[in-house]
C-alpha cells in the first residue's frame, strides 16, 4: 500500500483522494513520517500539528513542501539563514495563501542555500542538502531541499525559487521537473526577496502535469506586488500529441567549452527526440549572451545588498548581544548572522552601486539586460522554443566547488540568460550519465545520475511551453527516480 | 583695510510636506498624529522579510495636485528608487523615494524657481531615552514606527531667496498653497511641514555660488528666518577675517540663537541609489493630470490678485490676507457673513489692521473670540456710521476678551454714534464756546485749529462722536 501512495504523482493523488481510494489524512500522515525520517537533509522544519487542509479544496488535501523561502503565518521562516533565528512571520506569502486556499496540506519547510545564494545547497546555514541519486553528491541549489524531498519521496511536490537557476537547476541534477514562469506571472509577495527583478516562485515536481498543476494555483495578478500581472490564459493540463509544426532554436555559436560531454550527448539525442516527436531544430543568433552570467552577477547582488539590509537585529531575527552602539550591534549582528556567500554578494553588489562606479558596474549590467531582452524578442520571431542543457554537468560531489566561487556561478550558465530575459522555461530530465559522468547510461544503470533539457518559451506562453515539455516527456523513458527505489 | 566686501546670500530651501491621505506611502496602515506608538503599522511598513511595497493612488494624486499649483510639469513616467542607508528609524535599511525622474519639476512660485518636487516615504521617529538626546550617547533608543511610511513631497527649489526674510515669507505662501489644496495639514509643530535651507553667499556681482551650508529641521518660520540671517552672519563673518566657509550641515538652535555642527562633507553618506524594482514607473494619464488641474481650486497667489482687483484692498493687504492661510480663511468667512454689497476693503482693513494688531500676525483669528459674523457686523455699524472708529475699536476689544455680539456691547456700552443730533450740536456748541482762540483762527481760513474742537468733542462724547459730522457743524455754525 505504501509502495502505491508513494507512485502517485500529485495530480493523480488528488484523483485518488477525490475517488475515494485514498484518505487526505493517510496519505498526509505517510508523507509526514517520511519527511520526518528524511536521510538527505532536506527539511529545516516538518509540520508537527498535523494541519490538513479541510476538505473540498481542488488539491483535496494533497500534501507539499514548502521552500524556506516563503513565509508562513506561524511557522518559523528562516530563508536558511541565522540571522532570521525565531522568526516567525504573521503572514502569509502569496503563494503560500493560494495554496492555502486551494486546499493544499503543508508538510514542512525544505532547505534551501542562504537567502537562495548557491547552485549547490551547501550555503545553508543549516548544513548542505544531499542528492538522493548518490548521497555524495550535491542537489543543486538553490532549491536543493525542495528537490532532495520531491526525488526522495519525502514530498510529491514542492514550490521553488528561481533568480538565475534555482529551480531549474536543482530540478536537473535531481532528475525532476522544474518550471520558472515568466517574471511576473507569479506574485513574489512574502516570498524573501534574493534580488527582487528576476525572483520568481515555480514548481518542483515529478512530472510535467504536476507543475501544470501548481502552476494553476499559484499564479495570478496580486495586489500586494506591483510587478505581478499573473498569465492571460487559464493554465491546463498539457495534453499536446507531438511537437508538429514547432520551431526550437538552439543558440548559436553555443560555447560547448565548459560542458560535460555527457551532457552533450544526452542534449543531442534530445533535439533527435524532439525531431522524431514531429518539431524542427533551428539555430539562431543569442549574440549577448555570453555576457548574461557578468551582468547577472552584478545586478542580483546589488538588489540583494539592499534587499538584507532589513535584517539588521532591529526589530526580527537574531540580535548580537553586544555592549557598544548602534553601529557595533549592527555589524555584530550581520557578522554573525550571514554566512560567507551572502556577504561576499552583499560587498559585490554594495560596490557596484557604489559613487563612482555605479554606470560602469550596475549601468552597464542593465544595458546588457536590456540586449538580452532583445535577442530573445528576435529570437521568438524565428523559433517557438530556445533549448539548452540545463546545467553545464550532472550533480557534482559535495565540496568539489566550495572553495571556487567562479566554478560555482558558471552553473548558472545556462539558465541565467533565460531569467535576465524574464522569459519562462522549463527543466525536464532528458537522460541519465554514468556515475563519473563518462557516458549516457541505459535506465537502471547502478549510480546512474539524471541531465536535464531546459525548454524556454516567449513571456507568458506557459500553457505552450507544458505542452511541448509533456509531448517530450512522454518520449523519453524516464519515469523513475530514487522516489521508485523504494527506500 | 578697505571697505568690506559686500556679499549677497544665496539661499534654497528643501520642504519635506506629509500628505494627508488616508493611509500609508506603500501600505494601508491608517494615519495618525499622536496615536499609542506601534499601533499603526504592520508587516510592510516594519520592513518584514518578503513584504513589498504598493503605492498609494491618492499620494500620487496629491503629488500632481503639488506639482500643478508649483507650477510644474508632471513627467509622464516618473520612477521610484532606492536610497540606501542603517538608521533603526528606516525599517527596510533603504527609504524609497525619487531620484534622477522626479513627478514634478520645472515650476515657479511667486518669483522662486521649483527645482523639483518628488514622493518618497517618511521615516518612523527615534525617541532616545538618556542624557544626549542623541543616539549617539542615549542610554537606550526606542522607535515608534507610527510615522514610518508616510508619503511625503519634497520640494526642492533653486537657489533665488536672498534672506532670512524673503524666505519666511515665500515659506508663508507655499504653505499656504499647500494647505489650500487640502493635500496637506502643513502644521509645522507636528512635522507635516519640515524645512532645511541650503546657504551661501558670494560677493554682489560674482556669478558663480560660494560654498553652501545645509540649516537642518527648523521647526517654525520665526526660527527659520532667525537661523538663516544667522548663518547668513557667521559666513560673512568668516570671510570677512579672511577664512573659508565649509561644507557642512548645521543644526540652529533657537533659545541660544547659535549654530552647531552636525556633519561635515567627509562623512556625507553614498547613499547608493538605484531602481526599486519592486515598484513599476508612476505613468499619471494626461486625463487623470487635466483632471486634477480643472479641480484645482483658487491658490493664494491668484486669490491675492482678486482681493487686490476685484475687492479694491491694497497689494499688502491682499497677499498678507491670501499667502496666510488661517487668516484668509477667516477672512473669506467674514466676506461670506457680510453678503453681498459689503464694503470688503474696510473688512479687509479692519481684519489687517485692527485685529491683527490685537490677536497678532501668528495667531489662527479662527481661534479667538470675534466670530466671523460679529466681525462682519461689526464693519458693517462703522459703514453704517452707527459706530464712530474710535467706537468700534473699543467694540473689538470687548469682543476679542470675551466675544459676542456687536449690536448688544454698543448698547450697552452706550457707543452708538450721536450722528446729526441735536445733543451733539449743544456740545459743539460748548466746545467752540471753550476754544475762542481756534474759532479764530478756523475764522482767519486755518481749518487745522477744528483739531482742538473735535478733541473737546470727542472727551465729551467719549468718541462715539462722528469727526466728519462735528466738522460739518463746525462749518455751518461758523458759516465757513
Ligand atoms: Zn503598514
Amino acid at each position: 500500500m505504501s509502495q502505491d501512495l508513494l507512485k502517485l504523482s500529485a495530480a493523480q493523488a488528488v484523483s485518488a483522494i477525490q475517488a475515494g481510494d485514498v484518505s487526505a489524512s493517510e496519505l498526509y500522515d505517510f508523507y509526514r513520517r517520511r519527511a520526518s525520517a528524511d536521510e538527505f537533509n532536506s527539511y529545516l522544519s516538518v509540520d508537527s500539528d498535523s494541519t490538513i487542509a479541510p476538505a473540498g479544496g481542488e488539491l483535496a488535501g494533497v500534501p507539499i513542501a514548502i521552500k524556506d523561502l516563503f513565509c508562513m503565518e506561524g511557522v518559523e521562516t528562516r530563508a536558511a539563514s541565522k540571522i532570521l533565528n525565531g522568526y516567525v512571520p504573521p503572514y502569509d506569502s502569496t503563494v503560500v495563501a493560494k495554496l492555502r486556499a486551494a486546499g493544499a496540506s503543508f508538510i514542512g519547510k525544505t532547505n534551501m542555500d542562504e537567502f537562495a545564494m548557491g547552485s549547490s545547497n551547501e550555503n545553508s546555514a543549516f548544513g548542505a542538502v544531499r542528492n538522493p541519486w548518490d548521497p555524495t553528491r550535491v542537489p543543486g541549489g538553490s532549491s536543493g531541499g525542495s528537490a532532495a524531498a520531491v526525488a526522495a519521496g519525502t514530498a510529491p511536490w514542492a514550490t521553488g525559487t528561481d533568480t538565475g537557476g534555482s529551480i531549474r537547476q536543482p530540478a536537473a541534477l535531481c532528475g525532476l521537473v522544474g518550471l520558472k514562469p515568466t517574471y511576473g506571472a507569479v506574485s513574489r509577495f512574502g516570498m524573501i526577496a534574493f534580488a527582487s527583478s528576476l525572483d520568481q516562485a515555480g514548481p518542483i515536481t515529478r512530472d510535467v502535469a504536476d507543475a501544470a498543476l501548481m502552476l494553476k494555483h499559484i499564479h495570478g495578478k496580486d495586489a500586494s506586488d506591483s510587478t505581478s500581472i499573473g498569465l492571460p490564459e487559464d493554465v491546463v493540463a498539457p495534453s499536446a500529441e507531438n511537437l508538429n509544426g514547432l520551431k526550437f532554436g538552439i543558440p548559436a555559436p553555443l560555447d560547448w567549452g565548459g560542458v560535460q560531454t555527457v551532457v552533450k550527448a544526452v542534449f543531442d539525442a534530445s533535439c533527435k527526440r524532439i525531431e522524431a516527436a514531429g518539431g524542427e531544430i533551428v539555430e539562431l543568433p543569442l549574440p549577448h549572451a555570453d555576457y548574461a552570467l557578468s551582468a547577472y552577477y552584478i545586478i542580483a547582488p546589488a538588489e540583494a545588498s539592499a534587499n538584507l539590509a532589513r535584517m539588521d537585529g532591529v526589530r526580527f531575527g537574531q540580535r548580537a548581544d553586544v555592549s557598544g552602539g548602534l553601529t557595533e550591534m549592527y555589524e555584530t549582528t550581520r557578522g554573525e548572522g550571514f554566512g560567507p556567500e551572502v556577504k561576499r554578494r552583499i560587498m559585490l553588489g554594495t560596490y557596484a552601486l557604489s559613487s563612482g562606479y555605479y554606470d560602469a558596474y550596475y549601468g552597464q549590467a542593465q544595458k546588457v539586460r536590456t540586449k538580452i531582452v532583445e535577442d530573445f524578442k528576435a529570437a521568438y520571431e524565428t523559433c517557438d522554443f530556445i533549448i539548452t542543457p540545463t546545467s553545464p554537468s550532472v550533480a557534482f560531489g559535495l565540496g568539489e566547488k566550495t572553495d571556487d566561487p567562479l566554478q560555482m556561478y558558471l552553473s548558472d550558465y545556462f539558465t541565467v540568460p533565460i531569467s535576465l530575459a524574464g522569459v519562462p522555461a522549463i527543466s525536464l530530465p532528458a537522460g541519465l550519465a554514468t556515475s563519473d559522468g563518462s557516458a549516457v547510461a541505459e535506465p537502471g544503470t547502478e549510480g546512474a545520475l539524471p541531465v536535464g533539457l531546459q525548454i524556454a518559451a516567449p513571456h507568458f506562453a506557459e500553457n505552450k511551453l507544458l505542452d511541448a515539455a509533456h509531448v517530450f516527456e512522454r518520449e523519453t523513458d524516464f519515469a523513475d527516480g530514487p522516489w521508485t527505489w523504494g527506500s | 583695510m578697505s571697505d568690506a566686501t559686500q556679499y549677497e546670500p544665496v539661499i534654497g530651501l528643501e520642504i519635506h510636506i506629509q500628505l494627508a491621505t488616508n493611509t500609508k506611502m506603500f501600505c494601508g496602515c491608517r494615519l495618525e498624529f499622536g496615536a499609542e506608538p506601534n499601533t499603526l503599522t504592520c508587516p510592510v511598513c516594519l520592513g518584514h522579510p518578503g513584504t513589498l511595497p504598493v503605492p498609494n493612488e491618492q499620494a500620487v494624486k496629491f503629488a500632481i495636485a503639488t506639482g500643478l499649483a508649483l507650477g510644474c510639469s508632471i513627467a509622464p513616467r516618473s520612477m521610484f528608487h532606492r536610497k540606501n542607508y542603517f538608521y533603526p528609524d528606516l525599517p527596510k535599511g533603504y527609504q524609497i523615494s525619487q531620484f534622477d525622474i522626479p513627478i514634478c519639476a520645472n515650476g515657479e512660485l511667486s518669483g522662486v524657481r521649483i527645482h523639483r518636487a518628488h514622493m518618497e516615504e517618511d521615516a518612523a521617529k527615534n525617541i532616545h531615552v538618556g542624557e544626549s538626546g542623541r543616539i549617539h550617547g542615549a542610554g537606550r533608543t526606542v522607535v515608534d514606527y507610527n510615522r514610518g511610511g508616510t508619503p511625503l513631497v519634497e520640494i526642492v527649489t533653486e537657489p533665488d531667496i536672498h534672506s532670512g526674510a524673503q524666505a519666511r515669507e515665500w515659506l508663508q505662501l507655499l504653505r499656504a498653497t499647500i494647505k489650500r489644496l487640502g493635500v496637506s495639514d502643513v502644521n509645522m509643530e507636528e512635522g507635516s511641514l519640515r524645512c532645511d535651507a541650503n546657504i551661501s553667499i558670494r560677493p554682489v556681482g560674482q556669478k558663480e555660488l560660494g560654498v553652501k551650508s545645509e540649516l537642518k529641521n527648523m521647526n517654525s518660520f520665526r526660527f527659520i528666518e532667525r537661523g538663516i540671517d544667522a548663518e547668513i552672519a557667521r559666513q560673512t563673518a568668516l570671510l570677512n577675517a579672511g577664512e573659508k566657509v565649509e561644507q557642512e550641515t548645521l543644526h540652529f538652535d533657537p533659545s541660544s540663537g547659535s549654530l552647531t555642527s552636525l556633519r561635515s562633507k567627509e562623512e556625507a553618506h553614498d547613499y547608493r541609489y538605484f531602481p526599486e524594482p519592486d515598484l513599476v514607473p508612476v505613468a499619471p494619464s494626461s486625463e487623470l493630470i487635466d483632471e486634477i488641474r480643472a479641480s484645482l481650486p483658487e491658490l493664494p497667489l491668484q486669490k491675492a490678485e482678486r482681493y487686490e482687483n476685484d475687492l479694491g484692498i491694497s497689494a499688502e493687504t491682499s497677499k498678507f490676507l491670501a499667502f496666510n492661510a488661517e487668516m484668509g480663511a477667516y477672512f473669506e468667512a467674514v466676506l461670506a457673513a457680510a453678503g453681498d454689497g459689503a464694503d470688503n476693503k474696510r473688512i479687509g482693513d479692519w481684519v489687517v489692521g485692527e485685529l491683527v494688531a490685537r490677536i497678532g500676525a501668528d495667531a489662527d483669528p479662527a481661534e479667538s473670540k470675534v466670530e466671523p459674523a460679529a466681525m462682519a457686523r461689526l464693519v458693517s455699524l462703522v459703514g453704517e456710521k452707527a459706530v464712530t472708529n474710535a467706537g468700534a475699536k473699543t467694540v473689538l476689544d470687548k469682543l476679542v476678551e470675551s466675544g459676542g455680539d456687536p449690536d448688544a456691547i454698543v448698547e450697552a456700552e452706550g457707543l452708538a454714534a450721536m450722528g446729526d443730533s441735536d445733543e451733539l450740536a449743544g456740545i459743539v456748541d460748548a466746545a467752540l464756546e471753550a476754544n475762542p482762540k481756534a474759532v479764530e483762527d478756523m475764522k482767519s481760513g486755518n481749518m487745522k485749529a477744528i483739531g482742538a474742537v473735535i478733541g473737546f468733542v470727542m472727551k465729551q462724547t467719549q468718541g462715539r462722536a462722528d469727526g466728519g459730522e462735528v466738522t460739518k457743524i463746525v462749518r455751518e455754525k461758523l458759516g465757513l
